[in-house]
């Protein structure tokens, strides 16, 4: 296997190294003279090329017309579009991969036909967008002109209830915890149910409890 | 007309008072407010400042109302990049841009955008003036000099 990656910066270092460790050959793509002489040290003069990868001379001279595989791994998004639409347009690479710094551009990286398009702050966002409302207590509904509230929240694995019987725990008062939703089947909260991790559990609290109910049965925030 | 140009620099500030004085509306995006000096004092331009390659930017510069766009910054790929979000995400029915790389400006003058690469006009342009031959269309001087192919 032939990979081109373009872009010597952190992401195309670390990947080049982990590629050439599994005995693939490996060209790494830097335009910064300095930064190039850098990876060269570190890789090896036969695994870095100094020059512009978005240059069709470049391109010609790195060999796209044989590669395998290019992955544009700069950190603008606008170099690593073209390096990956002419790689397929202008060469026949077989697989593209793209990285992109703004999630919203993925839609255009698509649209051109770029088969693989990476974006690191997308992944993060999902995580902590996940672990946001994992550890929220979410309103559905008031009863009694708002003084109680019906809520709905998710236990994740740090909850502070995890594998504890609900008959042990000491709700907050006035506070009914009364359903459950268990690996797509709905259960009526009993005793001696336990809590599992990923069970949605709805009850019921007066207003004033909720910041309590919040206390007991979600991790403690830093 | 509505139109947006993604660049003030010394051609997309011409372009934009030229479009202006033709009684167009003219939307500038640039990233440096400096810029915006080369307008002069009274241009009845709208300015977003930002960058073109970023959708939040060209809507709040009107790129959904757009009949045409234009891309005139310093940077090739931001060029080519806009004008591709321009096109294809927001159906702009014209859209030009420049590249300053001619083997570049070609690739995308293939793949059916509207580039113009001025090297090569400039240098088909003095060619003609030094041999003496009449100006030609645009088109004869818009493409990659055989003896530039690589």
């Amino acid at each position: 296997m032939y990979l081109i990656l373009v872009g010597g910066g952190n992401v195309g270092l670390q990947l080049a190294k982990r590629l050439i460790a599994k005995d693939h050959e490996v060209l790494l793509l830097e335009k910064d003279s300095r930064q190039a002489g850098r990876l060269a040290t570190m890789l090896g003069e036969e695994s870095v090329f100094l020059g512009d990868g978005c240059e069709i001379r470049v391109q010609k001279e790195a060999g796209f017309g044989r590669a395998d595989v290019v992955a544009a791994v700069t950190g603008e998004d606008e170099d690593n579009l073209v390096v990956c639409q002419m790689a397929k347009v202008m060469w026949n690479v077989d697989r593209v991969l793209a990285r992109v710094n703004n999630p919203s551009h993925e839609e255009l990286f698509r649209q051109i036909g770029i088969d693989d398009v990476v974006s690191a702050t997308g992944i993060i966002f999902s995580l902590l967008d996940q672990q946001i409302t994992m550890d929220e207590i979410i309103p559905v509904g008031a009863l009694a002109n708002g003084t109680f509230e019906i809520v709905e929240f998710v236990l994740s694995s740090r909850s502070p209830v995890m594998g504890k019987r609900v008959g042990s725990i000491d709700l907050p008062p006035h506070t009914h915890a009364l359903w459950l939703l268990r690996g797509g089947m709905g259960y009526v909260v009993h005793d001696d149910l336990e809590f599992q991790q990923d069970d949605t559990l709805v009850a019921v609290v007066p207003r004033d409890q909720t910041s309590a109910l919040r206390e007991l049965m979600m991790p403690h925030r830093p | 007309m509505n139109v947006v140009v993604f660049g003030c620099g010394r051609t997309g500030a011409s372009l934009a008072l030229q479009l202006v004085s033709h009684g167009h509306q003219v939307t500038l995006i640039e990233q440096n407010p400096e810029a915006l000096r080369r307008l002069g004092p009274r241009h009845g331009c709208q300015v977003v400042i930002g960058s073109g390659i970023d959708e939040d930017v060209l809507e709040r510069a009107g790129i959904r109302n757009a009949d045409a766009f234009f891309a005139l910054t310093r940077g090739d790929n931001s060029n080519i990049m806009a004008a591709q979000l321009a096109r294809l995400k927001y159906k702009v029915e014209r859209v030009c841009l420049r590249v300053a790389d001619p083997n570049r400006s070609e690739a995308y003058k293939n793949m059916g955008y509207f580039c113009i690469n001025p090297s090569n006009l400039i240098s088909g342009m003095m060619r003609d003036w030094f041999l003496g031959n009449a100006y030609e269309s645009i088109d004869l001087y818009n493409f990659l000099p055989k003896e530039m192919e690589i």
